[in-house]
């Protein structure tokens, strides 16, 4: 297992300059995530308007890889309609959720370079903990997924932004 | 002083390989210890010649299974000072022994407005057993503080200690910082005010010499796989009389002296506290782990301990950006746990086991600690017997090439 398959030049640089970091002002829905297992926490906040996201922002603690996969979720759902946005959260948990070495979505653009991920199981849950925090979020206002199609294991999630 | 001989290594088989391509590195004792071949024989002995149902079977091998696991009982009594064997109690682990004590003697000792002391930096072990036991009694939990060097802060222990304090329980080493805690201190002022002593000794027990009634407490559990035995074994010591006045935790077989379709009468100490067949072969075990102990002898295996953990925090503190929590080389065991600047402590244990070397990464099952100190997680190297100094190096080598990988500047 080579970890350059893990720590991809794209991962790292969203890692070290991480984009749409903070809490989007004002927020219509705010959820925080957290893997209780390593000590990840991380809060995601999102706007809707007319159906697309206008605003979506993450922050919190976490690893590189935690870290840059919120930061490439928020650069690719910002200013994507909802129903959209919910597609690529599908596929790219379906990404994760796949061996290793299924060929990934052509959708998915630079989130690929997360796929390598795979090979090393309990990262899985670092990469998809701000999509499913997401998720949550966007469920809370009612442009939620029916829960049958939700794959994947969900975190310990909490409503609200109390620190954890 | 006779130290560590050198061969022995060739002891523990698990070292002599090699993980992703390289030579295996295993700076994780604290979470568990690696197994000498003396040990994995003796589970493998009993298998192959005498397991049998201990305490009821007439048979030879039976009697041999009752002897053997009764000797380790000696033995454990023997190596951490209790006054006769019977009061050792077997149990799964060091968490077994204290949820006993929360249960066994909490519930009938503790009441509403009552109060337990512990301290900030407890493993979720010596913390969630009295809250759970605060919450059913309507007793109130305190703790004592740390400092910024993982050190307990003891100026207000006469205001945290009150007549209402009926349990103080307290790490001997701390599994965060290494610090070694002044457990006698401690039991010193809670007897003053009539509390009992808990210590939980899943930290010092494999490290130091443990004479626990020369530490003035009165309870004190360990944990069989942190100190060469296999997992799935531990104890509880208690002062007989405070064992004997505790309600039993389990019900069943073997905890009975005699039982009627609507009650029973309690067996004797310890048996009292050991309902269902017990974990027979792996205590055993633990029995040849202790003796294997007391072989290297604990001061010399106290001495080799604290001359690696010098050595890495020296060569530790070589590397730029890297913060090592905790207090210096005299007050504390063979923990090291630390940070570096930019790099999350799991990408830290994941290029690190790129390179065959085994860390812990993330909170040390001590949340509240690590949210005092305003960081998530951290690294953790710990050390033991077997642990040399070329691991060290290669720790430190690991770690400039996480830095490099991670193009931290400076």
């Amino acid at each position: 297992m080579s970890l350059d398959e893990l720590y991809r030049d794209v991962i790292l640089d969203h890692y070290s300059h991480p984009r749409n970091r903070g809490v989007a002002e004002p927020a219509d829905a705010t959820r925080e995530g957290a893997n209780p297992m390593c000590g990840d926490e991380i809060r995601v906040s999102v706007r809707v308007r007319d159906g697309v996201i206008e605003d979506v922002r993450f922050d919190g603690k976490g690893c590189a890889i935690s870290q840059a996969s919120a930061s490439m979720m928020t650069e690719q759902l910002k200013g994507k309609p909802v129903a959209e946005a919910n597609r690529l959260i599908a596929e790219f948990k379906a990404m994760m959720h796949t061996p290793a070495g299924a060929e990934p979505s052509d959708e998915l653009g630079d989130l690929v370079a997360l796929s390598g991920v795979r090979k090393f199981p309990v990262r899985v849950k670092c990469a998809t903990l701000s999509w499913i925090t997401l998720e949550m979020a966007l469920e809370e206002l009612g442009h939620g997924v029916a829960p049958a199609t939700r794959g994947g294991t969900a975190p310990a999630t909490r409503g609200g932004t109390a620190s954890a | 002083m006779m130290g560590i001989p050198g061969t022995i290594r060739e002891d523990f088989p698990i070292l002599n390989q090699r993980v992703n391509g390289k030579p295996l590195v295993y700076l994780d004792s604290a979470a568990t210890s690696q197994k000498p071949r003396q040990v994995i024989d003796a589970i493998v002995k009993y298998y192959s010649e005498y397991n049998a149902n201990i305490h009821r079977g007439v048979y030879s091998i039976a009697e041999r299974a009752t002897a053997e696991y009764e000797a380790a009982r000696a033995k454990v009594a023997r190596f951490i000072g209790a006054a006769e064997p019977a009061e050792v109690v077997f149990t799964r682990n060091v968490t077994e022994a204290l949820n006993l004590v929360a249960y066994g003697w909490g519930r009938r000792h503790v009441g509403p407005g009552d109060e337990i002391l512990t301290t900030e930096l407890e493993h979720h072990s010596d913390l969630v057993p009295w809250q759970m036991l605060v919450h059913e009694r309507g007793a109130r939990l305190r703790h004592i503080p740390f400092d910024d060097r993982g050190r307990l802060v003891l100026d207000d222990l006469d205001r945290l200690l009150t007549d209402r304090t009926r349990i103080v329980a307290l790490a001997h080493i701390s599994n965060v910082f290494g610090t070694v805690l002044p457990v006698e201190t401690i039991a010193k002022a809670a007897h003053a005010r009539g509390a009992v002593v808990v210590v939980d000794g899943a930290q010092s027990t494999p490290h130091r010499p443990v004479d626990v009634r020369a530490l003035g407490v009165d309870f004190f559990g360990f944990t069989g796989h942190k100190m060469l035995g296999p997992m799935g074994t531990g104890g509880l010591w208690g002062r007989r009389e405070l064992l004997e006045e505790m309600d039993p935790f389990e019900g069943g077989g073997e905890m009975i002296a005699d039982v009627w379709l609507d009650r029973a009468e309690w067996n004797a100490v310890p048996w009292k506290f050991e309902a269902g067949t017990m974990n027979v072969g792996d205590t055993i075990a633990l029995g040849v782990a202790v003796e294997y102990l007391e072989r290297l002898g604990m001061k010399a295996v106290q001495e080799h301990e604290r001359s690696i953990t010098h050595y890495a925090m020296a060569q530790l503190s070589e590397i730029p950006g890297l913060h090592i929590l905790g207090p210096g080389i005299d007050e504390r065991g063979g923990v090291v746990s630390f940070w570096m600047d930019g790099i999350h402590p799991h990408d830290i244990a994941q290029v690190l086991d790129g390179e065959g070397i085994c860390v812990r990464a993330g909170h040390h099952c001590a949340k509240p600690a690590h949210r005092k100190l305003g960081i998530g997680a951290s690294a953790r190297a710990s050390f033991y017997v077997y642990t040399i100094r070329e691991e060290i190096d290669a720790l430190c080598r690991g770690l400039l090439k996480t830095r490099e990988l991670f193009r931290v500047a400076g």
